[in-house]
């Protein structure tokens, strides 16, 4: 049946973020919160990170433009960055983060711009799959959001 | 969840309009709602925190940094638990659990902390903190202490 279809589809989507290392285990709790009065909540907090990870996104490229580079607010942003991505178990992004960091710590210039490269393709790399598996849940409708293992 | 009897915790009684009440079971003879602020600075974390909370039932205010949580206070809000950031500009969270402490703020004061050292730890933890947790906050660490604030009380 269609619905059926559609249900092996959202599962198998949201399996394989898990499995490639996409997301983390903070996901699954961003779902628990999940009820009937807030079905929507995953979406909503995702789209809330994405809107506040975009504006310390661009902050983050004005301050690598500057020279010399001011490490202390590239850290203080990238800590709000790295925060918000744990918080929806961004694994990945996460990850990224943490080399940043690093390299602020470090001082090191090079590092932290190249590793921004890689923080912003796994940020645009996690968007595109999450728009894409909560399309499928959206067809899928309210009441027939796949259960999930836990 | 056993009523929050003790005279410390005047709860909602005191607390100025929050925002969204939400409706949360109340299985006690007292009736009284357990109420929580959360300082955070972070929007995605003040989105989850306050979702944390409200599924138990509890009735959640959200401010943006220490000076907030501070001036609520000053103004007569009162609340059974207390979610403190530790950084957040203006008014950080050690800051801000002094000050309120030093008003004779009796709340349970949780930090929520990002990883750091320990002695950004101990640092947090002497400027009055009742506990703390590393962030994200999850559903099991919210119910353990707030057992903990039940069986305190």
């Amino acid at each position: 049946m269609e619905s059926n279809h559609l249900q092996r589809q959202i599962a198998y989507t949201r399996k394989s973020l898990f499995d490639q290392g996409f997301l983390d285990e903070q996901f699954i709790q961003l779902e628990d919160l999940e009820d009937d009065a807030n079905p929507n909540f995953v979406e909503e907090v995702v789209t809330l990170f994405y809107r506040d990870s975009t504006r310390l996104i661009l902050n983050i490229e004005q301050a690598l433009e500057k020279s010399p580079l001011d490490f202390t607010k590239l850290d203080n942003y990238m800590h709000q960055f790295k925060g918000s991505s744990s918080s929806i178990g961004a694994r990945k992004v996460k990850i990224e983060c943490t080399q940043f960091r690093e390299y602020c710590k470090a001082g090191n210039a090079e590092g932290c711009t190249r590793t921004f490269q890689q923080v912003k393709k796994e940020h645009a790399a996690l968007r595109k799959k999450l728009e894409a598996y909560f399309q499928l849940v959206r067809q899928a409708g309210p009441a027939e959001t796949a259960s999930h293992s836990k | 969840m056993k009523s929050i009897a003790n005279e410390d915790l005047i709860g909602s009684k005191s607390m100025p309009h929050g925002n969204d009440v939400c409706q949360g079971p109340s299985s006690h003879s007292l009736n009284k709602k357990v109420t929580a602020l959360v300082v955070e600075d972070n929007v995605v974390n003040q989105m989850i925190h306050k979702r944390l909370l409200s599924n138990l039932g509890i009735e959640t205010q959200v401010v943006e940094n220490g000076k907030e949580a501070v001036d609520l206070h000053h103004s007569g809000a009162v609340f059974d638990l207390i979610l403190m950031d530790m950084e957040m500009p203006i008014m950080n969270g050690p800051e801000a659990t002094r000050v309120l402490r030093a008003m004779g703020v009796r709340s349970k004061i949780v930090g929520v902390t990002a990883y750091s050292g320990d002695y950004e730890k101990r640092v947090f933890m002497d400027a009055g903190l009742d506990d703390y947790y590393e962030k994200p906050l999850t559903m099991a660490k919210l119910v353990s202490l707030l057992q903990e604030l039940v069986d305190n009380n």
